[in-house]
């Protein structure tokens, strides 16, 4: 009996020592991940942070990230070193370069690599509104990671002193645009010192005139990116609407409204209700000097609101264990605490349910009411446009809505433009 | 020399509307830099109030270098700047010597070829150079951003210009005393050419350390980015602006050439001077 | 220094300097002119051939139109006032006014910081309610106004911007010339009765001329090639009011990655710039000659 244990033990020893040798042996897997900074402070640390901890429990890959710049130049980024032949692992980009990812040939759908039972689950397990913008073509392209919807938020001090309800935000349109006639100020010489709202229209004024034309029960386009529906009546309304709060109720300013200096004009009270991403909420937090409210964006026929925000996405030309190590990383950055972490700590939208059920965020919601409101957006949220060669067909929306805000051109008019423009670039994808 | 007074050989002009006028223009045009310097100093509630009894601070520097690698860009523009003028220098003083001293066939045809690029610089042929980058395999790196810049049809007019001013005699006795072409250009020509080197430096360093759109298409990652790429994509953030910061971090990347202004400017105006540069 | 026999000294200095050149501005001019002839290639497979299609888009393509007028009136905009601006300055700092030293720095310092660092600051100046224009605007009683947000304003706007960052560089150059001007001309001038004003004009500007024509031809390109505040402060908005060509460049090739496209267009930047060269070198023939 003795020796059999003898033996056994050696055995077992000398398997032990083989076993580990490989693993001793390997270099550690090393990927890249290219992101961008969209929300200010020290993101780079937080990133790094993040990776650093995965390092950590993950001693056999290694990660270089690299910071990029906004989405836009991120995505610059990402396509020029693809096309050069040395393609980040992954990179966080946004929900809505999914189609240029493609087209390009640039990116490998996530279920490709993420094949096991337990990954489909984890799959399942996002808010079908992120998930919206991360599929087509039935395979999964992208993983929701720093998403976000459209918030309008409101300063409580203003709307006491203008004897409206402080603790109420406007629910509907008609709400929203009764309001902010109470809360345009002019002085004594004729200039507006306070603004009703501001609703910004640099930058991505295609996003925010989802947010009108999603509670219009209007979609902008089809699931394939083939197809846009620009000039629909339910978005001319929109695009009215938008139009007439400058025009008609003069409780927002004329012209094209600048989306960097939109939360500072709020932080400034130079403006009573602005719309803006879910994201700037921790910086008004820490710099607004009154209190303030978070609302849903007004509903028309009911609240709406496009989503917005990045995705991972996974680089073709990347080997396999580079990708199974990139795979580790996206789902270890999207556990539920994790998530919550990330959620809390820039304001974005966590992007799991479970991600809210955390003890850490049901904390985080008692401090901050306000932090739901997102969350709970969610469930009227659609995907953010979309459509192949997609900087080309939002730059075309983006012009002609600024158009119309400038007062050259109608909306109708406005938008007949930016479909038939649409319609010429799409056509080839048909 | 006259004295300091200005010259009124024309009566009496208003000198006191004169200065009154040259001085309001000059602190407008330093505007800028002074609401820079303010905004950079004091906390994120006075970057639009400019209430004197504002507390000042370093926080906003403190954040700024926290939020970007600065160290690792200021190391890659001061590598840049180095490597482009050193490289200018050399290719244009061989080049402004073989166009001054010798006569050759084909010499007009050339110096014309150069002349173009005074109108055509590199910056204008973003996408073609991009894609040479690429076939080179040079993407991504320091020498990337400074290549197409080494040869400088600026430089090698000036020095030419310079060179055929030297006189042949002081030329003619150095070779006959068995020095070589090159020899004859480092000991004679180039010291001759001093001002020229000095003036042509500092618009070198003071255009290629401000450079932005072509190191933005070709460069990719920290370890080549120069300042003003990391300045930019530092200070556009979904967020919006926040000028505390984005001043702060421009004192910062603007200090160096400021300061060496500062040092220089008389160097700097007289060498132009000197330059003639008609 | 007659040489006739062939050395190949001459060369072997050239080369360097050379290939660079060529290989960064002449191929490059003709490739891109070559490209233009071209689509840009889908996937793998080359470039189909498509001979003038892309400058028939361009010709139907309302947004370059936009880029191209609004860089000629951003052109006609800069450069007159901000050569006037600089032999204003030149004039004031070498008469000698109380703190040229000073006046000197104020001027230049615009040069010495990087545009895209200062476009923020000028984003700050010209925000509306708030923002430094505002708050100066309104202490007067004026009525507020959205400089970048209206595209009647916009252009005009980056042309002040554009101009406070080249004057002072020009300045310098006319500083230098003004030295060389002896001052016993002055004294003449004066003695023959002449005014302030008729001195400047008939004789300063007359020999400021060389200065003026080398500035100008600076300044031309320099309106086509700058434009790094476009990416900081407006984006080529709003509706493409503010864009210029070479941002337009920029969006085409490196955001929509269609680089055949972006050939064409920079086909016509070429040729812009060629006139440039015409013109120099034809009126610089003239006036001028090199030694």
């Amino acid at each position: 009996m003795r020796r059999f244990v003898l033996k056994s033990m050696v055995t077992l020893a000398v398997a032990a020592a083989l076993g580990s040798a490989p693993a001793l042996a390997a270099d550690p897997v090393e990927i890249s991940l290219y992101y961008p900074v969209a929300v200010g402070g020290p993101v780079t640390k937080t990133i790094d942070t993040m990776v650093s901890d995965f390092e950590k429990e993950n001693p056999d890959i290694k990660i270089k990230a690299v910071y990029a710049g906004t989405y836009q130049e991120s995505i610059v980024k990402a396509l020029t070193a693809y096309k050069s032949g040395t393609p980040p692992t992954l990179a966080v980009l946004l929900s809505t370069d999914l189609f240029t990812l493609i087209d390009e040939d640039a990116i490998v759908p996530i279920d490709s690599v993420a094949t096991a039972p337990a990954d489909k689950e984890w799959i399942g397990g996002f808010y079908k509104a992120f998930m919206e913008n991360s599929q087509t073509q039935g395979k999964t392209w992208g993983i929701p990671f720093q998403r976000s919807t459209i918030v309008m938020f409101w300063n409580k001090s203003l709307f006491k002193e203008a004897g409206l309800d402080p603790e109420q935000g406007p629910k509907t349109w008609e709400e929203t645009v009764a309001a902010a006639k109470k809360l345009t100020k002019t002085d004594a010489n004729g200039n507006v010192s306070q603004w009703g709202i501001k609703i910004p229209s640099t930058g991505f004024a295609y996003w925010i005139f989802q947010g009108m034309t999603t509670p219009n029960d209007t979609i902008l386009m089809n699931g394939d990116g083939t197809q846009t529906y620009f000039n629909k009546p339910g978005a001319v309304e929109a695009l009215q609407n938008w139009v007439d709060l400058s025009a008609k109720h003069k409780v927002m300013p004329g012209g094209v409204i600048e989306w960097g200096t939109t939360p500072k004009d709020f932080l400034e009270q130079k403006a009573a209700m602005v719309w803006t991403t879910t994201g700037n909420l921790t910086n008004l937090r820490a710099n607004a000097s009154f209190p303030f409210g978070v609302a849903m964006l007004p509903a028309i026929k009911h609240p709406g609101s496009p989503t917005g925000g990045g995705n991972f996405y996974l680089f073709n030309k990347t080997s396999p264990e580079q990708q199974k190590a990139a795979l580790k990383f996206v789902r270890w950055s999207t556990e539920p605490q994790r998530a919550a972490q990330w959620s809390i700590a820039t304001g974005y939208v966590a992007t799991r349910p479970d991600a809210w059920e955390t003890p850490e965020m049901k904390k985080y919601l008692q401090d901050v009411p306000a932090a739901g409101v997102a969350r709970d957006q969610l469930q009227y949220s659609v995907a953010e446009l979309s459509t192949h060669d997609n900087q080309r067909v939002t730059k075309a929306l983006n012009d002609n809505i600024q158009a119309a805000l400038s007062g050259t051109k109608t909306p109708q008019a406005a938008l007949d433009d930016a479909q038939k423009d649409a319609d010429r670039i799409l056509r080839r994808f048909r | 020399m006259m004295t300091s007074e200005a010259t009124t050989p024309f009566g009496d002009r208003n000198k006191v509307l004169e200065t009154t006028s040259a001085w309001v223009l000059g602190l407008l045009w330093l505007l800028p830099l002074v609401y820079a310097v303010w905004t950079a100093f004091h906390p994120a509630e006075f970057a639009t109030r400019f209430s004197l009894t504002a507390p000042l601070t370093l926080q906003n520097f403190a954040n700024a270098w926290d939020a970007a690698p600065f160290p690792r860009y200021f190391l890659n523009t001061f590598i840049l700047v180095t490597m482009i003028l050193a490289a200018q220098m050399v290719l244009s003083t061989m080049a402004a010597y073989a166009f001054s001293r010798y006569r050759f066939r084909g010499s007009d045809f050339v110096f014309m070829l150069v002349l173009m690029q005074l109108m055509v610089m590199p910056d204008i042929l973003i996408v073609e150079n991009y894609r040479t980058m690429n076939m080179l395999g040079l993407r991504d790196t320091i020498l990337s951003i400074g290549l197409p810049y080494f040869a400088s049809a600026f430089g090698i007019f000036l020095l030419r210009q310079t060179f055929k001013t030297v006189p042949r005699e002081l030329d003619e006795a150095a070779t006959v005393e068995g020095a070589s072409a090159l020899q004859v250009l480092w000991k004679i020509y180039v010291p001759l050419a001093k001002p020229i080197y000095l003036a042509f430096g500092l618009v070198s360093v003071s255009t290629h350390w401000n450079n932005f759109l072509w190191p933005l298409i070709v460069t990719n990652s920290v370890e080549s980015r120069p300042l003003t790429v990391g300045l930019q994509v530092f200070s556009s953030t979904d967020q919006g602006v926040d000028w505390s910061i984005i001043t702060a971090a421009t004192l910062m990347t603007s200090a160096p050439l400021l300061l060496a202004f500062l040092l220089f400017q008389r160097q700097f105006v007289q060498s132009f001077m000197r330059a003639g540069i008609k | 220094m007659k040489r006739p026999e062939f050395s190949f000294t001459p060369w072997l200095l050239l080369l360097p300097a050379m290939v660079l050149l060529i290989g960064f501005t002449h191929y490059p001019a003709v490739a891109t002119i070559w490209h233009s002839f071209f689509a840009t290639p889908k996937g793998g497979n080359p470039a189909p051939f498509v001979g003038l299609e892309n400058y028939a888009l361009m010709i139907d393509d309302p947004v370059f139109w936009q880029a191209l007028t609004n860089n000629l009136w951003f052109a006609l905009g800069t450069i007159p006032l901000s050569i006037a601006l600089a032999i204003l300055m030149a004039l004031w700092v070498n008469d000698r006014l109380a703190g040229r030293g000073f006046l000197r720095l104020a001027y230049f310092t615009p040069t010495v910081l990087p545009m895209i660092a200062v476009a923020n600051i000028w984003l700050f100046f010209y925000t509306p309610q708030y923002g430094l224009l505002e708050q100066i605007t309104q202490a007067l009683g004026f009525p507020s106004h959205n400089w970048l947000g209206n595209p009647d304003t916009v252009l005009g706007a980056m042309i002040v911007v554009a101009i406070w960052k080249e004057a002072g560089f020009f300045m310098i150059f006319y500083l230098a010339a003004l030295q060389q001007i002896s001052p016993t001309l002055a004294e003449a001038a004066g003695l023959e009765g002449a005014s302030r004003w008729q001195y400047f004009w008939r004789v300063q500007f007359a020999l400021l001329m060389p200065t003026t024509l080398f500035v100008l031809i600076n300044a031309l390109i320099n309106s086509f090639r700058l434009v790094d505040h476009i990416f900081v402060m407006t984006k080529g908005g709003p509706n493409n009011a503010s864009s210029l060509l070479l941002y337009y460049i920029y969006e085409v090739g490196f955001s929509f990655w269609d680089s055949a496209y972006a050939a064409a267009l920079t086909v016509v930047l070429l040729i812009v710039l060629g006139l440039v060269a015409i013109v120099k070198f034809r009126i610089l023939d003239r006036r001028t000659h090199y030694q």
